[in-house]
């Protein structure tokens, strides 16, 4: 019985290793780039399955559900029914109708004459923007400062450029109810303790996702002077700059005096346009920094697709016309949106929760510290307690949000883990009622 | 304190003492300023490209253009009526799934799971990348690491040796090398010397790169060839980054084989393809790694952090023009045969068209490039800039006095290698009849000066 057991236990033992070594362990070296080493998770991948799993209404990710305006979708129509050449490679680093209209119309904003060839660079998507800033300009070591709460991504794309992550919170204002996106500041005092020789950039991102702070003049004053002192630059992520709200207004950080020279900003057609599914963005800066992040551009995508870019250049012609006009969809999207958030807000009001009135953006973020329910899964038992409340909603209530610490460092997650977020980018918000 | 205001801080106090050390380090200050806002060290000697260079040369309208590969024939309709389907549907215009759209990926496992003879898992084995560009940039970034070499096959696909190199990675370059006495020159009379490969693996070789069809040349490898490089690829345990993107571009007589498909070969390979050549719409960059999960989901990683997601209708149209074709698949209306079908032609018309003009092509097995050996018309170019090869000064002259542009193939090699492939051009055949047409005149009245 014994001598069996032992060729059974070491049949098992040889098939094992047999297994192994015809499908997983093929390398007696190291198999994957030391790159790619703890920036695998993510936290949009687990909570749209959980999403789809349960068939919850997701109000999580942030994309719109209603069609982009009737003008781009013609103009993509005409692109692809424009002739052969639309179908095939275009100029590498930006389509030319495309940089010449991007051009043309942030020059305007900016007060700075953009040179459409030197000083921009059209990426697929304005996350492609960033990550050829990352790998563009920072090196092993190099420190990048990230204000917290943060697009998630920043934290692995610095991981993955060499770089390491040095985090500032946005803090709710001491003593008064925190009832708006205005009322999470920056401390100068805390922001410039964070600075050592090492650091390289900064990232800002107004108006803010998760929480929708449109960074004042006098905010983005304070770190400029904080870039020009210690020579750093700044990477200004400005993908919802048409979304503000209650007259609140969009500062360019790159239009401070000062500032052109060591800042990238990144834009996106998805969100101006309400077509996230095209993944046309843009880097605009100084040529001296833009050209760094061409040579990532073209030793990794190359090039972007073309058709995409041709309707985006005219969406861009239409909206340099009628700017600041009753017609231009940069009014009359966020118009209809700050109607959403209200009705949003209300909603979230009536039962129980404390939504924080964006200033700007896709998204609300709620405090749900009021909220009384028993998380008794024990599936998240060791989750921090956003998670657990997120999941639970998904399962229990049928609704998917994103649990807000998620876009904290690990060092102050828990600090931050009573709020969840809400996108309100959805016509049908129909259900809430 | 920062490094500018020590150094700030030093030259108030030498300033004291000697004014010329003053103002000295005031430019070591300034200096340190400027050089905070260099580049990473990842981009050093990475920013020349020959694209950039030639396609401003050939945009001039009055250029015939044989240069940069791409079609100047319009892409089959049905493609096209996809992407405008596509893109009337709300959904479409807003995110999909990050490393492939589901129709996608359903699409693209149903197709190279009958090419494979394999099941493809479409979640798990298949990213789908910004053009055939993205996926060897996903698969050498996910994979080649400081301290790896990656052989790369000469003439190679311009952008392997710097992205490989990006990674941090050493190329180890290897020529294919003219065996023939014969009068008609094809891709098949060039060779990889089976010792010379063997010599180039070591215990460092982590990747090989290989490209077939290849361009520039259009060789297509044969079962045996890739039997000896697999083979090496087994012994040394090394990966294999398999550049497919013409593999439906094979002419008559010869036949594209997998080599993930031999033995031992689909664990340790990625293979990579290309919607815009396979349905002629370069311009809609769509490409895809297909290979074992434990390779993908290092691919997927890179993806999740550059990008994170390519367009939505272009994928959803690019299934569509799958699924059509993989029902008429081996029948010849299929497009992936029909296109090689009118390649052939404008192949072999080509070649007339450079022979009569008094040069040599290598007729290619595969692909829509033929590299032309200029040897004979014996043109001087001593006028031009000292210090480059032949065929750049060649096709600079021909684009400037003859209208007609073309990419020197040295671009395609290392420097070692210049001298055996600075009498080649490359032309690109998937041009309308016209544009070989317009070719063809440009040709002729040369001769006849």
């Amino acid at each position: 019985m014994g001598i069996i057991r032992n060729i059974a236990a070491s049949l098992v033992l040889l098939r094992q290793s047999s297994v192994k070594n015809n499908h997983k362990v093929i390398m007696s070296r190291r198999l994957h780039a030391r790159r790619t080493d703890g920036v695998d998770k993510n936290v949009w991948v687990e909570f749209t399955q959980l999403a789809a799993d349960y068939k919850a209404v997701n109000l999580g990710q942030g994309f719109p559900d209603f069609s982009p305006p009737q003008f781009i979708q013609e103009a993509f129509c005409k692109a692809i029914n424009g002739g052969p050449q639309m179908h095939q490679y275009t100029r590498a680093f930006g389509h030319p109708p495309l940089v010449k209209s991007l051009a043309k119309f942030f020059s305007r904003i900016v007060v700075q004459d953009i040179d459409p060839l030197e000083d921009i660079l059209v990426t697929v998507g304005a996350y492609q923007a960033l990550f050829c800033a990352f790998q563009g300009l920072i090196d092993e070591g190099d420190e990048v400062i990230i204000i917290e709460p943060f697009f998630d991504c920043y934290q692995p794309m610095v991981v993955m450029a060499g770089g390491k992550a040095v985090y500032v919170p946005l803090r709710p204002r001491e003593g008064s109810a925190i009832l708006s996106s205005g009322d999470w500041v920056l401390s100068a005092d805390e922001l410039a303790s964070k600075i050592t020789p090492r650091t390289k950039a900064i990232v800002i991102n107004t108006p803010n996702n998760p929480l929708g702070k449109v960074y004042k003049t006098e905010e983005l004053q304070m770190i400029a002077d904080l870039c020009i002192k210690h020579n750093l630059l700044c990477f200004s992520d400005e993908v919802y700059e048409w979304l503000t709200y209650d007259g609140a207004k969009h500062i360019k950080i790159a239009s401070l005096p000062g500032m052109w020279e060591r800042t990238v900003t990144v834009g996106s057609a998805g969100k101006t346009f309400s077509a996230t599914g095209w993944k046309v963005g843009w880097a605009i800066g100084s040529g001296n920094i833009i050209k760094y992040m061409k040579t990532i551009h073209q030793n990794s995508v190359y090039h972007c697709a073309t058709a995409a870019q041709e309707a985006v250049a005219h969406g861009f012609e239409r909206e340099y016309e009628l700017f600041g006009t009753p017609e231009s969809y940069f009014q009359q999207l966020p118009t209809m949106l700050h109607h959403k958030r209200k009705k949003l807000a209300s909603c979230l009001e009536s039962v129980g929760l404390q939504p924080i009135m964006p200033e700007g953006g896709y998204f609300m973020v709620t405090d749900i510290s009021s909220v009384k329910v028993d998380l008794n899964d024990l599936s998240t038992k060791d989750e921090l307690y956003d998670f657990r409340f997120v999941k639970w909603l998904i399962k229990e209530k049928g609704l998917a949000t994103i649990p807000v610490s998620a876009f904290y460092s690990p060092e102050h997650s828990k600090e931050f883990d009573k709020y969840i977020r809400f996108c309100f980018v959805k016509v049908n918000l129909t259900f809430l009622t | 304190m920062s490094i500018a205001r020590q150094v700030l801080n030093c030259s108030r106090f030498t300033c004291r003492s000697a004014h010329v050390t003053c103002r000295k380090t005031f430019t070591t200050s300034q200096h340190v300023m400027m050089s905070r806002h260099t580049h990473a060290k990842r981009i050093e000697g990475l920013d020349k490209n020959v694209w950039v260079a030639f396609t401003a040369l050939a945009a001039d309208p009055s250029v015939v253009n044989l240069g940069q590969g791409f079609p100047d024939i319009p892409p089959p309709s049905y493609v096209k009526e996809a992407l405008a389907k596509a893109a009337s549907v709300d959904r479409m215009n807003q995110y999909t799934r990050g490393f492939g759209h589901p129709s996608l990926v359903k699409a693209l496992s149903q197709v190279y799971g009958k090419a494979y003879g394999r099941q493809i898992d479409p979640l798990k084995e298949i990213l789908v990348t910004v053009g055939g560009y993205g996926s060897l940039f996903s698969a050498i970034q996910a994979l080649v690491e400081e301290g790896d070499e990656v052989i790369i096959i000469e003439p190679f696909f311009d952008c392997y040796v710097p992205m490989v190199r990006m990674a941090g990675g050493k190329p180890v370059l290897i020529p294919l090398r003219l065996k023939s006495g014969k009068k008609t020159i094809t891709s098949a009379d060039w060779f990889l010397d089976p010792d010379e490969l063997a010599g180039k693996f070591n215990s460092k070789t982590k990747a090989i790169i290989i490209n077939t069809p290849n361009n520039p040349i259009g060789k297509v490898f044969t079962k045996d060839e890739l039997q000896m490089i697999a083979d090496l690829c087994i012994k040394h345990d090394t990966l294999c980054f398999s550049d497919e993107v013409y593999e439906w571009l094979v002419y008559r007589g010869h036949q594209h084989v997998k080599i993930a498909t031999l033995p031992g070969m689909w664990d340790r390979t990625v293979t990579i393809g290309s919607a815009g050549k396979t349905f002629s719409v370069t311009g809609w960059k769509l490409g895809w790694s297909i290979g074992p999960e434990q390779l993908m989901k290092h691919l997927q990683t890179v993806m999740q952090n550059s990008l994170y997601t390519c367009p939505t209708p272009l994928q959803e149209a690019v299934a569509q023009g799958l699924l059509l074709n993989y029902e008429l698949m081996d029948q010849p209306e299929c497009y992936f045969t029909s296109l090689a079908d009118e390649l052939e032609g404008k192949r072999d018309r080509l070649a007339a068209i450079v022979e009569e003009a008094g040069m040599t092509p290598v007729i290619p097995e595969g692909g829509y490039f033929m590299l032309v050996d200029v040897t004979a018309l014996n043109q001087d170019l001593s006028h031009m800039d000292e210090d480059e090869a032949y065929d750049y000064k060649f096709v600079k002259w021909m684009i400037k006095e003859k209208k007609l542009a073309a990419i020197p193939v040295t671009a395609f090699v290392g420097e070692e290698s210049t001298k055996d492939f600075e009498k080649y051009i490359r032309l690109c055949f998937i041009k309308q009849d016209s544009t070989l047409d317009a070719a063809r005149s440009i040709l002729k009245s040369w001769t006849k000066v």
